[in-house]
Order: C-alpha cells, then structure tokens, then sequence
C-alpha cells in the first residue's frame, strides 16, 4: 500500500493523466447510459471534478480540492493556470479569423456590459445585506465580475480580509454556476455559434466558468469564449478599483 | 516536427503572457491583461502566415492539436482543485450575488443573440466546410 502511494505521488503528473481518464471514462458511461446522452460527458465529468473538489476540501481542509491529496497533488498541476493557459492557446488553431472578426465589436460591447452588469447586480446584493461603506460594496460587486477581480479589487481599495473572502467566494461560486449551468441554457440563449460564443465570453468572463461551461456544451465553440473571456478579468481589474469605486462613492456620498 | 508544433505554441504563449503583464503594468493594473488573448492572436497569425508559405507540416500540426483536443481533460482537473467548499460555505449573499450575475449574464447573451440577427451555426458552418470541400472533388471527377 505504502509502495503504491509512493509510486502515485513520485508520478503526480502522470497519476493526474490516468485519475482525470478514469473520470471521463465514468462520466461518458454515465452519459450514455444514464441520461441516454442528453447529458454531454464532459458536463458530467466538470460536476464529477466539483463534487470530488467538495469532499477533497472537507477531508483535508485546504483550499484546493483534490489536488491537496498526497496522491493527487499532479491534479493541481494539471489543471493550474499554465496548462490550462497552454491549451486555451491551443484551441485557437480551430479560429476561423472570418467568424472572429465579424464578432470583434460585439465581443467588445459584451466585454463592457459583462463587466458593469454585474458589477451593480454585485453592489446592489451587497447593499441589500447591510454594507455601506463603499470599499465593502465595491470589493463585493468585483467579485461578482469574477473572483481575481474581487480580491484585486479590495486589496487595492483596503477592504477588509472577511469582504475579500466574500467576494472571492461570489466569483468562485460564479464561475461553478457557469461551469454547470451552460450546457442547460445554451438552446435557449442561442449558443451555437461563433459570435455568440464571444458574446457569452465577453459577458461571462470567468475564464474557467466560460471554458468549462462551452466545452461542456460543444467543444468547437471554446476557443471563440475563451478569445473574449481572457481580456474580462484584466479589463475588471482596471475599472473595479478605479472608476467603478469612485462612482459607488459618488452615489452613496461618501 | 511535432516539437515544432509545441514550441510555436509555447513561444506565442510566453509572449503573450509577457506582452499581457506589460500591458497591465502600462495600465498601472495588478494582472495580466488579456495575456491568452495576445498569445492566441499571435497563433492564429502564426499559422496564417505558415499556411500562406506552405509550411504548415503535419507534425506541427500534431504538435498544437494533441493541446487543444488535451483542454477538456484539463478543465476536468481544474474543477476538481476548484475551493468548492468555500464557495458553498460563503451564505447567500454569494449565492444570490453569484447567481444573479449569470442570470442576468446568460439573459444578455440571449438578447444579444437577438438584436443582432441571424448567423450560421457551427454545425451550418461545418455542413457547408464539408461541401465546399466536396465540390472540386466532383468537378474533377469523371464528368469530362
């Protein structure tokens, strides 16, 4: 037993690789022969990956989900920000620089209401809860804009450390219903083509609710999100603490 | 070369995320501003420019596609290192905060999708790829 942890540890990237493979072979299985394919098998396999997060946090208590096990520390690699920005860059070798460029404009617009829109939905939540101050409401609405513009944001502005956890915790929980909610809503919102695609990585911004959420849904259509998505949290980090607080202190007249 | 793939795919990424974090400096920004963006930019004109001079290989071609068909199993892992427990332990500020933003975010898209009239989906664009592709391939058949 000791033998075999060592070997899975001593191998974390490799045991990552046969881990996630056993997970999306359970997932297509549960695809096909659960929800008859209603379901896509990546979908399944996101809330699989979410759920075993869940347990991982509680039985060791981190804040990485199963990556904090000794044995599935290769996880966290594979699935960190350079991978995971590695192989969004990938996917650009599908884009048809026609589609992207008829949508350049509409991807800006969307960029720019995907960062107020839930900017003053986040503000007005906060507000409702009893927050006055305007770093409370400010760093808070940042996090519903996505969970590095949070804390970015109140570090920058002095927001106190249970604000920033909160506001971590809205983007965090933001990007998961991304992640789930996709595949659901995507014949209602029109999701099944590049523009769109754009439109919705431009107002959804989370980069790993926006991946997550169209490769769950149809897999070409990733590297049109994930194009917009990537300018959403820098473009948050630029106007959250600068001109989206001076405006929260402007109305509530501080 | 399926290296070479690999390597135009790391060099555009490295310069992305170098250009990225210059402009997050210019901007007097604390991130990296639209790093993935730029390097998929610089990919997508990178391999413009090869089909252009002939040089788009197959192995370098493997090189980059053996990544981007690697991105679900990727996201896989990152939903399993995703804070889920702090997440649903924050209350329901944050998830009325978190819920309400995509709420209101997929209801744009939906409009968005609306106002701005029809286009081909992905399956209209594949469809007519697959024919267009097909149409030379008849006219050079056996007609003559």
């Amino acid at each position: 037993m000791t033998m075999i942890s060592h070997i899975l540890a001593a191998n974390s990237l490799i045991t990552a690789f046969a881990a996630v493979g056993i997970l999306m072979w359970i997932s297509g299985a549960i695809s096909k022969y659960l929800t008859f394919g209603r379901i896509h098998g990546s979908a399944i396999a996101i809330m699989l990956g979410l759920v075993l997060a869940f347990f991982g946090g509680i039985a060791t208590g981190g804040e990485k989900g199963v990556a904090d096990l000794p044995a599935l520390t290769g996880i966290g690699l594979m699935g960190g920000a350079m991978l995971r920005d590695f192989a969004i860059v990938a996917t650009a070798f599908e884009v048809d620089v026609v589609h992207a460029r008829k949508a350049g404009l509409i991807g800006a617009v969307a960029l720019g209401l995907g960062t107020v829109v839930p900017f003053i939905l986040g503000v007005l939540v906060a507000a409702a809860f009893g927050y006055t101050d305007a770093e409370s409401l400010t760093t808070i609405g940042a996090g519903a804009v996505t969970y590095i513009v949070g804390p970015v944001t109140g570090a920058a502005i002095g927001a106190s450390s249970p604000v920033i956890a909160l506001s971590i915790a809205t983007g965090v929980f933001k990007a998961v219903i991304v992640m789930i909610g996709t595949p659901f809503v995507a014949k209602m919102i029109g999701l099944n083509n590049p523009r769109s695609a754009m439109v919705f990585g431009g107002l959804m911004g989370t980069v790993s609710g926006v991946s997550g959420g169209l490769a769950a849904t149809d897999r070409r259509l990733v590297p049109y999100g994930a194009l917009t998505a990537t300018f959403h949290t820098g473009l948050g980090c630029l106007v959250a603490p600068s001109i989206l607080y001076f405006a929260v202190r402007a109305i509530i007249g501080e | 070369m399926t290296i070479s793939g690999v390597a135009l795919l790391a060099i555009c990424t490295l310069l992305g995320s170098l250009l990225g974090d210059l402009l997050g400096v210019a901007l007097g920004v604390k991130a990296n501003v639209g790093g993935v963006g730029i390097a998929m930019m610089f990919l997508i004109a990178a391999r413009l420019w090869l089909v252009r001079h002939g040089l788009l290989s197959r192995g370098l071609n493997t090189g980059v596609e053996f990544w981007g068909s690697f991105y679900i199993p990727i996201v896989v892992a990152m939903a399993a290192q995703q804070n889920v427990v702090a997440a649903a332990k924050g209350g329901p500020i944050v998830v009325i905060a978190g819920a309400g933003a995509v709420a209101v975010c997929f209801a744009m898209v939906a409009l968005i999708g609306r106002f701005s009239g029809p286009v081909e989906t992905m399956d209209e664009i594949e469809a007519r790829e697959a024919l267009e592709a097909s149409v030379p391939h008849f006219k050079s058949g056996r007609v003559g």
